[in-house]
């Protein structure tokens, strides 16, 4: 399979690839009446970010194509154009609508509060509002998986984590990967650099590539990204270095064949996708869908693209942290809950 | 080229602007081999017939006969073919190129320039010995003096082929010993065949060297004459159409007690480089004191050091008790409180601003007037009386306070600066160039109000690049030459001749000057 | 008519008006390029922007930042500076209202808190405008580079402040804590409710009465007081300023201020009237735009008033677009803009010669 970057047909490949991991979910094969009327708002990235607006792209494109209901989309410019756009939306009657990002709280909040009878749906962050859906993922349970994997594919006894935008959503990522490799190997070292501090750190290839140079020259041969567009630059140093990368929210595997060990997977396209369903079949709730392992939420990739890279023993290894962890025998601490990381 | 008789023949050329009638039926003959004067004041069309014969602007109407064939020009190259060159009054020469280089420019033929410089060497050096125009053709213009870059220039035409040579106003900066070379020249040129049209407002250029000259006005061509049949005063009244006093009357001055008092003064330019060197002089209430020189000796820098736009780099200015030194800078603004007007040399670049309207223009250094503020305001209603009284003073037309500055012609702008500068009643008086490029009309009137100040016990400095004036309107003059005092004489002693020298500063036998010839 | 006049007429109304039909026709044949009607289009655009109260709003509260980053760039420019900081001026000014906001107390009368934080923002505008200033009046640097620098340095400073020490504690965004309501300037529905009349919500806000209230000071200002004359005669002719006994190099220094504490009160609009607290970008294109509002409105504050208006409806416009019509994204919103800044900044003479060779052929050649 080819892949470009333009962006409708990679949109069409990813949905393919797609397809191999949502078989978890249990689909509702009967096409729906269009008694809905599904909306989405992008972050100012816009959905062509190669990122996390991106894979809510594609389970947005999956959702129309699987039932033919149209989703209006937007992707607003500025701040201001966030709260017009969800507010335009719902006084068009749209609904539910999904708001993508963390940055996006505090117009869905007004929103929300200006058209108390519409469906929202906030993908990572809380609005505490009786007609919001808030969709959190733990993905500090997904990070300690493909922390597991790292160690048993390090050499040098070191790897590394580039973050994107300093934030504790995201040291959530680096606390639960930490937690995986040193439940693998205690005596693994691990190297984290953040890209920076505002959410254009979640755009910035060239500085991912430069912290991941400097990590591999300091010992580290896996490193995980969980940096959105960033990743792009982490996955090709470690690809021009021989060593291998983690990819992060979409399956990303295929970005660097060969290099790319796995992929932390954040199923938001799935979030929307299930939003929209539970709407049409009246099954749609305000307040928490929190979505770990047990959920399918997080978790890992395996595909024909690091299939030669994963052996059966990596693999039981990882399935069985994933099981104890579903279990309750390993509890992931969450970095959020207290803002600190035991490790 | 042609043996004809008559080199260029203008029948009823007519070209109108809008509503201007710049040229009127113009008709002119100039016959091969002589030197043909045109002149008339500023605004009578001679610039736009010049520029219609060189290819510049098509006439309306009328024909144009060059070597009596008929020719119709629509660009300079038509008529360079032709066989007319121009020297214009702002010299088009590449600076940093050499003397050869700016000769060839337009015609270097091929891609490989080498060629054609030496072919251009050649022809060059003979024009140079025919005519005795020797200039060194390796030398980068920049280098050059203005008398030679004029050289440069008719070189250029020739070298191009011309057999008609026009000039516009060629000798506005020049000493009167390279005028007297250029006019050398000419007659050379003139023995050789090559017709020559002189413009110009200097009667007395006119009355020197042309065979004929023809007197435009308003757009019309007024007057034919041979010059040895016609007379300064003729010619003067021919211009502007009535008569004039180029001699202003004036009485002796009662001059008073030094009021401006510069000791040792050094200044630099804008550029850093001094232009002003160890310069000393007195100005008493009641008199003008005249400073003669040729431009860019140094006098501009002078005028603005008095004015306070430049600081001085060592000496003094004592004027009103203040003395002005290197650590005691007083700017135009003080100066100016303290009753020092400033008429200044470039009216356009410095004396008003061209994109502003008159009345704004007008209020140039005195918009903090707190007869124009009310308050916070500056009064539009104050601002604009102001100007129609400044305007109904010095009889500036057109009298409307709203036209933009630009649109003004010289004269009336000078006016206006004039009347402004005058009308605050102040002391002290720094002029400089008051009639450049104003016509003989304007000239009359502010030379006029100029004695009149004097008159009334102000200290006048007038600057001026124009013997003629200085020698008319000053008590005293000194002569300036590269920053320093080279001459000072009582009016009523001054010579023109002598003036020059000391313009060139020959007459000092210790101080040599490569350029002159006495 | 004088030539004067017809070549005022020229300059001020049919260049401007020809550019914009033009850049409309340039639109008009992107549209079809990409399958939309354009007049369908059109019509989206003005009902979408004058058609219905919350669109009238949406396009005037745009139209207010561009009117005052519209007005920072004419100052400057006829003091013959070219500020192209108007971008991180208004950017720091959003940092004076927010310190002066959260150093108040919530208890405070909005009386004593909404003035003091308008004057923050012009306050740090102007600060962040003088460095520049001063580094072209006495050391000769070019103020189009330095603003430029400035710039960036504005968004370094506005991400350290957001990020370090504004961020509202446990925020993952980088943007400080609401500001109290008592800081808030009213929304002008609130106002139209207040007085009886109930028109749709919007985040247009009383900032357009400083606009508007800006506009006129500006205008006097530089038309009807001594200090406006120095500054336009400086800009016209340094020369002759000096001459006239003003001193370039205040001006210089006092025209930036004035400039950036004008692009300051875009974060007025921005933080005091709409978003309510400070956050990363609130200022994002509207010290650019200012640039091309003041150019296309001549910089005269009644030009630039209209030329904020379509900026505004651009804006608004190109949200509605947009949302109408799925073949419209936000890319070609943008082509859109850049059309009209193109034909109304870049090529705004090119019209010229010829409207002059009819209407007002040259009359005096010499």
């Amino acid at each position: 399979m080819k892949h470009t970057k333009s962006s409708r047909l990679g949109g069409l490949i990813k949905k393919t690839s797609l397809a191999l991991i949502a078989g978890a979910f249990v689909l509702s094969a009967s096409i729906a009446q269009a008694d809905i009327k599904p909306a989405v708002v992008y972050d100012i990235a816009g959905k062509n970010d190669q990122s996390f607006n991106e894979a809510v792209f594609v389970g947005i494109t999956k959702y129309m194509n699987d039932t033919g209901i149209a989703v209006t989309e937007l992707e607003p410019t500025n701040a201001a154009q966030v709260e017009q756009s969800l507010k335009k939306l719902a006084s068009r009657g749209y609904e539910p609508i999904v708001a993508v990002g963390f940055a996006m709280a505090n117009a869905v909040q007004a929103a929300a509060e200006a058209y108390p009878d519409t469906k929202f749906t906030l993908i990572d962050m809380v609005v505490g509002l009786p007609n919001v859906q808030n969709v959190l993922y733990k993905e500090h349970e997904g990070s300690f998986l493909v922390g597991v994997l790292a160690a048993m594919n390090s050499k040098t006894g070191t790897v590394g984590f580039i973050g994107g935008m300093d934030i504790p959503l995201i040291s959530r990522f680096e606390c639960g990967y930490k937690q995986g490799v040193k439940w693998q190997d205690s005596s693994m070292n691990v190297l984290a650099n953040m890209t920076g501090s505002t959410p254009a750190a979640f755009g910035n290839p060239s500085k991912g590539g430069e912290l991941t140079r400097t990590q591999i020259q300091n010992g580290a041969d896996v490193v995980y990204a969980a940096a959105g567009g960033t990743g792009s630059g982490v996955y090709q140093a470690a690809a021009d270095a021989g060593v291998l990368a983690i990819g992060v929210d979409s399956n990303q595997n295929w970005m660097q064949p060969g290099t790319m060990l796995t992929s932390m997977l954040k199923r938001v396209g799935e979030a929307a996708y299930d939003s929209y369903e539970a709407a049409n079949n009246g099954t749609w709730e305000a307040g928490f869908r929190i979505l770990g392992l047990a959920e399918d939420g997080v978790g890992w990739a395996l595909d024909e693209y690091n299939r030669d890279l994963i052996t059966p023993e990596m693999e039981a290894r990882v399935n069985e942290a994933r099981d104890a962890i579903i279990a309750g025998d390993i509890v992931v601490h969450d970095y959020m809950a207290d803002d600190s990381c035991p490790i | 080229m042609d043996n004809s008789h008559i080199a260029i023949e203008l029948i009823d050329v007519d070209k109108h602007f809008g509503a201007v009638h710049a040229n009127d039926k113009v008709s002119l003959t100039v016959k091969t081999g002589t030197i043909h004067g045109i002149v008339g004041e500023n605004g009578a069309g001679k610039s736009t017939l010049m520029s219609i014969l060189y290819g510049f602007y098509q006439a309306d109407s009328g024909h144009i006969k060059v070597f009596e064939k008929d020719c119709k020009f629509t660009s300079s190259r038509q008529s360079i073919d032709a066989g007319i060159g121009m020297v214009h009054q702002h010299f088009m020469l590449v600076e940093n190129f050499t003397v050869l280089e700016n000769v060839i420019l337009g015609t270097e033929g091929g891609a490989l320039i080498s060629e054609s410089l030496e072919k251009a060497r050649k022809e060059l050096t003979r024009l140079g010995v025919e005519y005795g125009l020797e200039v060194d053709l390796d030398t980068p213009v920049e280098s050059l003096s203005v008398g030679i870059l004029q050289r440069v220039e008719i070189l250029k035409g020739l070298y191009k082929g011309a057999k008609i040579l026009i000039l516009d106003e060629p000798t506005g900066v020049l000493t009167p010993q390279e005028t007297d070379e250029l006019f050398r020249i000419f007659t050379s040129l003139k023995e050789q065949g090559v017709t020559i049209i002189l413009i110009t407002h200097k009667l007395r250029e006119i009355m020197s060297i042309t065979d004929q000259v023809s007197v435009m006005r308003d757009g019309k061509m007024v007057a034919h004459r041979q010059t040895n049949e016609t007379s300064f005063e003729e010619l003067a009244e021919l211009m502007i159409g009535r008569k004039v006093l180029l001699n202003i009357d004036k009485s002796e001055s009662k001059s008073g007690s030094p009021v401006l008092k510069v000791k040792n003064l050094h200044v630099s330019n804008e550029q850093g480089i001094e232009r002003v060197k160890d310069v000393s002089f007195e100005v008493c209430s009641g008199e003008v004191l005249g400073i003669a020189g040729v431009t860019g000796n140094g006098q501009g820098t002078l005028l603005k050091a008095l004015t306070g736009i430049l600081p001085l780099t060592e000496g003094s200015i004592e004027v009103f008790g203040e003395i002005i030194t290197s650590n005691n800078h007083l700017g135009p603004k003080i100066l100016r409180e303290l009753g020092i007007a400033h008429v200044p040399e470039d009216r356009q670049r410095m004396g008003l601003i061209t994109e502003f309207s008159a009345s704004e223009s007008a209020l140039l250094g005195y918009h903090n007037d707190k007869q124009l503020n009310q308050g916070l305001w500056l009064k539009k209603s104050l601002v604009r009386d102001n100007c129609e009284s400044l305007m109904s003073a010095f009889d500036v037309r057109p009298a409307d306070p709203k036209l933009k500055s630009s649109n003004f012609s010289g004269g009336n702008q000078q006016k206006l600066i004039v009347a402004r500068e005058f009308e605050r009643n102040p002391e002290v008086l720094i002029i400089g160039q008051p009639t450049r490029g104003v016509d003989i009309g304007a000239i009359e009137f502010i030379h006029k109000r100029i004695i009149a100040m004097r008159d009334a016990g102000k200290a006048v400095v007038l600057v001026s690049v124009e013997l003629e004036e200085i020698m008319s309107l000053s008590d005293r003059i000194i002569v300036m030459c590269d920053g320093q005092i080279t001459g000072k004489v009582d009016a009523i002693d001054a010579e023109e001749r002598t003036l020059g020298m000391m313009m060139a500063n020959v007459l000092n036998p210790s101080e040599t000057n490569q350029e002159a010839q006495p | 008519m004088t030539r004067d006049t017809r070549l005022a007429w020229i300059n001020g109304l049919m260049l401007p008006l020809l550019n914009v039909l033009t850049a409309f026709a340039a639109i008009a044949i992107v549209f079809v390029f990409i399958n939309v009607d354009p007049i369908e289009a059109a019509k989206i655009v003005i009902y979408g922007t004058l058609g219905y109260e919350e669109g009238i709003g949406y396009t005037l509260y745009y139209a207010t930042n561009f009117v005052f980053t519209g007005l920072a760039v004419a100052v400057a420019f006829h003091a013959g500076l070219f500020n192209i900081g108007g971008e991180g001026q208004a950017y720091v000014g959003g940092l004076g209202v927010a310190l002066v906001v959260l150093a108040f107390d919530p208890s405070i009368s909005p009386w004593i808190v909404i003035p003091a934080s308008i004057m923050g923002s012009l306050l740090f505008g102007a600060l962040w405008a003088i460095v520049p200033g001063y580094l072209q009046a006495y050391r000769g640097s070019h103020i189009v580079i330095t603003t430029i620098m400035f710039n960036f340095i504005a968004s370094a400073l506005m991400v350290y402040m957001c990020v370090h020490v504004l961020r509202e504690v446990g925020q993952m965004n980088p943007q400080s804590k609401m500001f109290p309501e008592t800081a808030w300037l009213p929304f002008i529905h609130d106002v139209f409710a207040g007085i009886g009349y109930k028109i749709a919500p919007s985040p247009l806000n009383l900032s357009i009465v400083l606009a508007l209230l800006f506009s006129l000071l500006v205008w006097i200002f530089l038309w009807h007081t001594r200090w406006g004359y120095a500054i336009r005669a400086t800009g016209k002719n340094t020369t002759a300023a000096v001459y006239g006994g003003i001193k370039p190099k205040k001006v210089i220094v006092i025209t930036m201020c004035i400039s950036g504490a004008l692009a300051g009160l875009v974060a007025v609009n921005e933080l005091l009237g709409y978003q309510h607290r400070l956050m990363l970008d609130f200022q994002y294109g509207y010290g650019f735009g200012g640039i091309a509002v003041a150019l296309m409105g001549r910089n005269h504050p009644a030009g630039i008033l209209v030329a904020a208006l379509l900026f505004g409806i651009l804006y608004q416009g190109g949200m509605e677009l947009a949302f109408e019509l799925p073949n419209v994204s936000r890319h070609i919103v943008v082509v859109m803009q850049g059309l009209v800044i193109l034909f109304c900044g870049a090529l705004e003479y090119i019209y010229k010669p010829w409207l002059v060779r009819f209407l007002a052929p040259v009359e005096v050649s010499e």
